[in-house]
């Protein structure tokens, strides 16, 4: 395709940007430099304001010194964090940093040279003077492939990114022949990391061959499991990263159209999109004759409007045609027949983000990570009752224990662990015995869940599997889009059921119902929402039957969880005289001062809000949770009221 | 909301103010639609870009994009029905948005959606009498770090516990106690 005196100067080209900016990214460097990471998780901690003072505290004092925006380090249970780059120090990471702390940082160490290691998390590299990330247990499974510069660039200047390499795999690619890069991407076995797990360089090669053009590639970042922001952190960490492999994809394939289907959920991800686009068509690298070869492309943002079944491709495409998001049949594929009627491929976020590191690195580096039928690395958003929430990045093989327990530091609190849900809605709930599995995209099938998309919500003994079960029969019974009958009645049956037994009124025979009920929907549902709905019903009454059978024989919730099946209780050995606590806390006035000066809850008042629990300070803890209700009368009687 | 009616329903039944609101509306919509490529595939962004500028999408205005694109009507209330970021209301000033992920949700999310509930005396997809609080629950953000969170309007507020509703809401009266004090 490109003549070789194309090559020649799309090699300039790169040549020319390439170095532009690294002279930047080098007089940055040779300053003091502070990172604050700005995604969503770090604002919503107030990393905003800790860049503020950074900013203003420089300023006030005139120093020598930068304080710039970064997208996300994966960390995220430690937001706000800061990386300070001083030398002759190695760049240490500081967790929690808040507005007062910036100021003291900047007085002790940036003015100073004291790099108030008490606040340090660690340091990015191993060095003499304080451990590295490498050194925790973490990083002993951690590998970062897409999220290796995630929190450490400035996701709204591409100079950060050129200067680390970045577009180097494209002008590369454009200098070879599409085919090629379909072959190393296929001899790569990088697999789609949207769930599915279809091979990527198998999917563009169908694209390619297929007849008709316009051809079209989209990427999907219509990320909407519950519990899962894996795509959200890389869109506003690095977005250029997604951009490149999906200008890369479109060559690759011949598209002469590209577009990015982002939830409208995630308005700073769609506006640093916005921007990182802007800044690749200014400096040549999307829109005609990239890097000054001859291969055009036009991208474009589309947002989606809040609709779950909408990942699924089919509904996707419906859904960017103008038309109510609802899946077909498939085939015809999207390859053979996808956007306005024509080849177009679909991948995540995830998958496009690995292609720049395969083609720089060679499909032989990659494949040396991971597994022989998964190669490369999982991106895993841990959250729920785990100590370090955030994003981790291992490679696949790795086992649930090693990243429940050593990447995410395990439960809080002292509480044990009782099941990880992985998979969103689609996937399931996985007990202790099933840890020390590999996970990888074929491993957890036989268990009863799925790899999915990565979201990883680790649950302890204080949360009822029953009500997680309803809680994802709700959703997907929401976001049914009502084309096939048995999904769309069957999840509300479904659900029906789960409520009554959530409230106390389950009858002996429902759980063989629920299973013949989800038995039906797998088979009689056309898209993947239906067909994997009823997994978390079916994966918790598989592990976790004997807690259906409480809740619908004895009226218990054995995890205290249900609000129907549970009252509070203030035992009267335990609560002090003296303090007032809970009263303070109780929104609806509900416990009041008995005659012996203690405190008791109004159960007609009481509104299960947790409160009281939350403030009866730690010392006494009188506050406890007693399931089934009727269980109060005992404590009542025993107390003499 | 019934369209093969509107022809024959009375005209601007709430007099002059109700249909000055409206001539507004028709005016956003024709200069959002202005700039916008012909057919099906605008939709949905047109229909983005209404809510945006209106903070709800009224009968007018997708009369007005119906007729505009070239497509029926009951195609558009059927795209506005069918995706959850459409509201056909018009929202309270602060957009309280509760987060119902997973993650969210293990740690007490509906619990909080109880407390504003009840703190604000509406359900889900109301809006309160003054029109200053409207009441959302929204699938994840994105946040479940933070969790349990709530959005109002951009802003996340990670973290949230009953006394933190209590605490924004008292937070929220100072604030526009301020504002009256400052214009009287």
């Amino acid at each position: 395709m490109a003549a070789g005196k194309d090559k020649n100067e799309i090699a300039l080209n790169y040549r020319k940007l390439y170095q532009e900016a690294r002279v930047g990214w080098q007089t940055l460097r040779q300053k003091p430099l502070v990172l604050v990471g700005t995604a969503t998780c770090g604002r919503a901690a107030g990393a905003l304001e800790t860049l503020r003072v950074f900013q203003n505290e420089i300023a006030r004092r005139n120093l020598d010194a930068r304080a710039v925006e970064v997208g996300c380090l994966g960390h995220c249970y430690a937001e706000p964090l800061a990386v300070i780059y001083k030398e002759p120090f190695p760049p240490v990471v500081y967790g929690y940093v808040t507005e007062g702390m910036a100021a003291r940082l900047v007085e002790d160490y940036l003015v100073n040279d004291d790099p108030c290691l008490e606040f340090a998390l660690a340091a990015l590299r191993p060095n003499p003077l304080l451990p590295a990330f490498a050194d925790f247990p973490r990083g002993q499974y951690e590998n970062k492939i897409i999220l290796e510069r995630c929190g450490l660039i400035n996701p709204e200047e591409i100079g950060h990114y050129l200067a680390r390499g970045g577009y180097g795999a494209l002008a590369a690619a454009l200098q070879a022949q599409p085919a090629e890069i379909i072959a190393a991407v296929k001899e790569s076995g990088l697999r789609g990391r949207g769930g599915a797990g279809f091979p990527t360089g198998r999917k563009w090669e169908l694209c390619r061959e297929a007849p008709g053009s316009p051809k079209y590639v989209i990427c999907n970042a219509d990320e909407g499991d519950p519990g899962a922001f894996m795509d959200r952190t890389i869109l506003e960490s690095n977005p250029h990263s997604v951009l490149e492999g999906l200008i890369i994809a479109a060559y690759a394939v011949g598209a002469a159209r590209a577009y990015i289907y982002v939830r409208a959920e995630y308005p700073l991800a769609v506006e640093r999109l916005r921007t990182a686009l802007e800044q690749a068509g200014n400096k040549g690298l999307v829109g005609e004759n990239i890097l000054g070869g001859d291969f055009d492309l036009e991208i474009e943002i589309f947002q989606g409007s809040g609709a779950f079944v909408c990942g699924e491709e089919t509904a996707l495409i419906a859904s960017m045609e103008g038309n109510p998001g609802i899946p077909r049949h498939r085939p015809p594929f999207p390859v053979v027949s996808g956007l306005n009627g024509r080849p177009t491929v679909i991948d995540n976020v995830k998958t496009l983000a690995y292609i720049p590191p395969i083609l720089n690195q060679g499909a032989q580096w990659f494949k040396e990570t991971g597994t022989p039928e998964s190669p490369g690395t999982a991106v895993f958003a841990l959250a729920g009752k785990i100590v370090n929430t955030g994003l981790a990045e291992v490679p696949m093989g790795t086992t649930l224990r090693q990243v429940i327990f050593d990447v995410g530091s395990g439960i809080p609190g002292g509480k044990n662990f009782k099941a990880v849900q992985i998979g969103g809605p689609s996937g399931g709930c996985l007990p202790e015995d099933a840890l020390d599995m590999p996970i990888d995209f074929d491993s957890l099938s036989g268990a009863g869940a799925m790899m999915g998309s990565g979201g990883m919500v680790v649950l302890d003994e204080d949360d009822c599997m029953v009500e997680i079960a309803r809680f994802f029969l709700d959703f997907t019974q929401k976001e049914s889009c009502g084309k096939c009958t048995f999904c769309r009645l069957g999840t509300k049956q479904m659900l029906n059921i789960l409520e009554r037994i959530t409230r106390g009124q389950g009858k002996p025979e429902d759980i063989d119902l629920l299973l013949e009920l989800a038995e039906d929907i797998k088979a009689g549902s056309l898209c993947g929402l239906g067909k994997t709905a009823p997994n978390p019903v079916l994966s918790t009454i598989r592990y976790f039957r004997a807690e259906y059978e409480a809740h619908i024989k004895e009226r218990r919730c054995p995890a205290l969880m249900c609000q129907d099946l549970i009252v509070y209780y203030i035992l009267p050995e335990k609560c002090e005289r003296s303090c007032d606590a809970c009263v303070g806390g109780c929104p609806v006035e509900a416990i009041y001062t008995n005659e012996d000066r203690l405190k008791v809850i109004d159960q007609a008042k009481c509104v299960k809000c947790k409160s009281c629990l939350d403030a009866c300070p730690p010392q006494y803890k009188a506050v406890i949770k007693l399931s089934p209700p009727e269980k109060l009368a005992e404590y009542n009687k025993g107390q003499g009221i | 909301m019934s369209f093969p009616e509107r022809e024959n329903r009375k005209k601007p039944a709430g007099g002059e103010e109700e249909h000055h609101e409206e001539e507004q509306v028709k005016e956003k919509t024709r200069e959002i639609l202005r700039y916008c490529s012909n057919g099906r595939a605008s939709l949905i962004p047109v229909l983005q870009q209404v809510q945006e500028n209106l903070g709800y999408v009224p009968e007018t205005a997708m009369v007005e994009v119906a007729r505009r694109l070239g497509v029926p009507e009951v195609d558009v209330f059927s795209i506005v029905t069918f995706y959850n970021q459409f509201r056909l209301q018009p929202p309270g000033r602060r957009q309280v948005k509760v987060c119902m992920g997973t993650a969210c949700h293990m740690k007490g999310g509906n619990i909080i959606l109880d407390c504003w509930e009840r703190r604000l005396g509406i359900g889900v997809d109301e809006t309160t009498a003054d029109r200053e609080f409207s009441l959302e629950r929204v699938a994840c953000v994105g946040c479940c770090a933070m969790a349990p969170v709530t959005l109002i309007n951009d802003a996340v507020h990670p973290k949230m516990t009953p006394t933190r509703v209590d605490g924004l809401l008292h937070a929220y009266q100072l604030e526009k106690q301020q504002e009256e004090g400052a214009t009287p």
